[in-house]
């Protein structure tokens, strides 16, 4: 895809409005529809676009494979650390209501952390996903990476 | 149809009409999902799929399929049969409306501040089912991840024997 202008172009100049919009849709998404599992995804299409059009190698650069391997894990870990944290504040396994003093604060937090987990592990797992594809698919190109 | 590319694409345009149907039943949240995964990601992850195999497919059944055919039809006409008997769209004496939708409603904003009702039901109230989606995921990713680069790997191994 390298002499295709259009495409590099038009994604140069979406590809960090997706981003944004993605951050949009998880931190908005108490609000307004969406959540940790729209905004993932959103979040790992601008990774694929941008290896799509640009090649894999500079994605790889960024986000290299162990990373997003490391970081879909954390995102598991982040949601059920929110649910231990309910039981260690005396509430029960994912018992938002006790994070805080305040138990409406305290469901807020949970939420918030709890989507923020949701979408770091959706988001890895959908670039580490098309990685494992076009490393399959072009094993000659991870190796320059 | 043995072109799996048009069987992806069609795949696509099927997903984003159900996310716009999905709009008209003022389902906001599952269309967004709808056309972020079914119509973006898993199109693209498709066609990936399909470069590692090939967008032919190589089986054709030669006799016509006679009998899964009525099957599927005598299906058809029995759903539609039985989607008579189901309540009216929005009916609020609906069997579904009565058990903790109200409950949802009227008191989730107290419990948990947030507007969005979707969003309190799927993370608070359902913070299980959640967690076991996450996990679905987690675990897909690794299955996917262990059966492709293991494969690689042998393939490369072969290569270097050879």
């Amino acid at each position: 895809m390298k002499h295709h202008v259009v495409l590099h172009l038009v994604s140069k100049l979406l590809i960090p409005y997706i981003l944004v919009f993605a951050l949009y849709v998880q931190f908005h998404g108490d609000y307004g529809p969406g959540g940790g599992f729209q905004a993932g995804v959103i979040f790992g299409a601008a990774f694929i676009l941008y290896s799509i059009v640009f090649g894999k190698h500079l994605v790889a650069k960024v986000v290299p494979a162990t990373a997003v391997y490391t970081t879909a894990a954390l995102g598991v870990l982040l949601y059920t650390a929110v649910g231990v944290a309910g039981m260690l504040f005396g509430g029960f396994f994912l018992d938002y209501s006790v994070l805080s003093s305040d138990p409406v604060a305290g469901q807020h937090k949970g939420i918030l952390l709890i989507e923020l987990g949701v979408g770091i592990t959706v988001a890895s797992v959908m670039i580490s996903l098309f990685f494992c594809y076009s490393n399959y698919a072009h094993p000659k190109d991870s190796d320059t990476t | 149809m043995t072109n799996l590319f048009g069987a992806v694409m069609l795949y696509g345009i099927y997903s984003l009409l159900s996310a716009t149907l999905f709009v008209a039943l003022d389902a906001v949240d599952v269309a967004f999902t709808e056309a972020a995964v079914g119509t973006g990601i898993s199109t693209i992850l498709m066609l990936c799929a399909l470069s590692l195999t090939g967008s032919r497919q190589e089986i054709v059944h030669k006799t016509k399929p006679v009998l899964g055919g009525a099957a599927a039809i005598a299906l058809g006409i029995a759903l539609l049969w039985g989607v008579s008997d189901l309540p009216q769209f929005a009916d609020p004496a609906a069997p579904a409306n009565l058990h903790v939708v109200p409950h949802y409603l009227n008191e989730s904003m107290q419990y948990t501040g947030i507007p969005n009702v979707v969003t309190s039901v799927l993370a608070s109230y359902r913070g299980y089912d959640t967690l076991g989606e996450v996990v679905v995921i987690f675990t897909a990713g690794i299955g996917v991840i262990s059966l492709l680069s293991g494969v690689q790997r042998s393939r490369r191994s072969k290569a270097v024997k050879s």
